[in-house]
């Protein structure tokens, strides 16, 4: 396994990657704490907003909750895994942009295709049919 | 075998491998395939994301998110999981510093935090079960529990690992493959958390907002 990830990585300044990585791999507890701040204080919003019920409208609600969440995930890749275009020769950037790419199709396609499905193939939702009936 | 797949006909191998066994276990590329295996993971937890996110509002006429979730009580749980992330960082630095005991500290505080988080977590279960809840109640609540338990067996087997981390610790002290380890299990620790606010973003923030 190690020789797979080593020919991904290349032999070309090898040891020197790992070098480096070893030497500030893990950050500093100015990171961490940065990290953890930035994180209590995206994580209060979103629960301030909801438990709260702030805003009127829960579409915005929504969408705000959600770009919260989008940034406080980006913080964690930051300050708490130290991701940087560079770590790794830049190889584990490369898996993490691959990785996102296929988790939005995914996850954008199934939402999108399986509520069309639904729209399309049923005269009427059938959990409203049976919710109504409760 | 690993040998058959990635040698390539050609000179240039047994040069390159023979580097390789030559210098200490290369840290570099064991973070990389690490990482390259919490993508893989990542991608699990996407198709189970998708899958809520396609039943997340097929009741069958049974109880709702807004019925059910408690989100004090999710607060509680994030916030353990967030110290966790943070006192792990903690034990991080004291490893740079090669500092046995002050390392096995944190990593301890670290455990009690998750295990603190799986209890809780079971214990939702557990009133979810008797609010008349459980997994067969509703295509909702099946993809609830397969996402929400999926990521709580992680944890589990996050502290499992980390008390085999502490036993060889303790045992060998901070080697280098042991620093080589914990490095690992801070990368998957790290990375569970991440899933966490997903979790508790789109199914109890979210849920309860409809």
């Amino acid at each position: 396994m190690s020789a797979d990830a080593h020919n991904l990585a290349g032999p070309a300044g090898h040891g020197h990657e790992a070098h480096a990585h070893s030497e500030g791999g893990h950050g500093s507890i100015q990171s961490y704490l940065t990290g953890f701040v930035l994180s209590v204080i995206l994580t209060v919003i979103p629960f301030w907003l909801v438990m709260g019920n702030v805003l009127d409208n829960s579409l915005v609600t929504t969408l705000v909750i959600l770009a919260l969440g989008g940034v406080q995930m980006v913080v964690h890749v930051v300050y708490f895994l130290h991701m940087s275009t560079k770590s790794e020769g830049g190889w584990t950037f490369m898996a993490l942009i691959f990785t996102i790419t296929l988790v939005v199709i995914m996850l954008a396609g199934s939402v999108w295709v399986m509520y069309h499905l639904n729209h399309n193939m049923m005269p009427m939702d059938a959990h409203d049919v049976m919710n109504n009936a409760r | 075998m690993m040998h058959a797949e990635t040698a390539p006909p050609g000179a240039a191998a047994p040069v390159f491998y023979q580097t390789d066994e030559e210098g200490h276990h290369s840290e570099g590329s064991t973070m990389l395939g690490f990482w390259l295996y919490l993508m893989s993971d990542c991608l699990i937890f996407a198709t189970l994301f998708a899958t809520y996110g396609v039943l997340g509002r097929s009741y069958a006429a049974g109880p709702t998110p807004k019925e059910l979730f408690d989100l004090p009580g999710i607060a509680v749980n994030t916030a353990m999981l967030l110290f966790s992330s943070i006192t792990y960082g903690f034990a991080m630095l004291e490893m740079d510093r090669d500092r046995v005991k002050q390392t096995q500290i944190w990593l301890a505080v670290t455990g009690l935090f998750g295990a603190a988080f799986v209890f809780l977590e079971i214990r939702e279960f557990v009133h979810l079960f008797h609010e008349g809840a459980p997994p067969w109640r509703s295509a909702f609540l099946s993809s609830f529990y397969t996402l929400v338990s999926t990521h709580g067996l992680h944890v589990s087997m996050g502290i499992l690992w980390l008390i085999v981390l502490m036993v060889q610790v303790r045992k060998h002290g901070l080697i280098v493959e042991n620093k080589r380890r914990l490095m690992c299990l801070s990368m998957f620790w790290h990375f569970l958390d991440l899933i966490w606010i997903g979790v508790f973003t789109v199914v109890y923030l979210m849920g309860v907002l409809e």
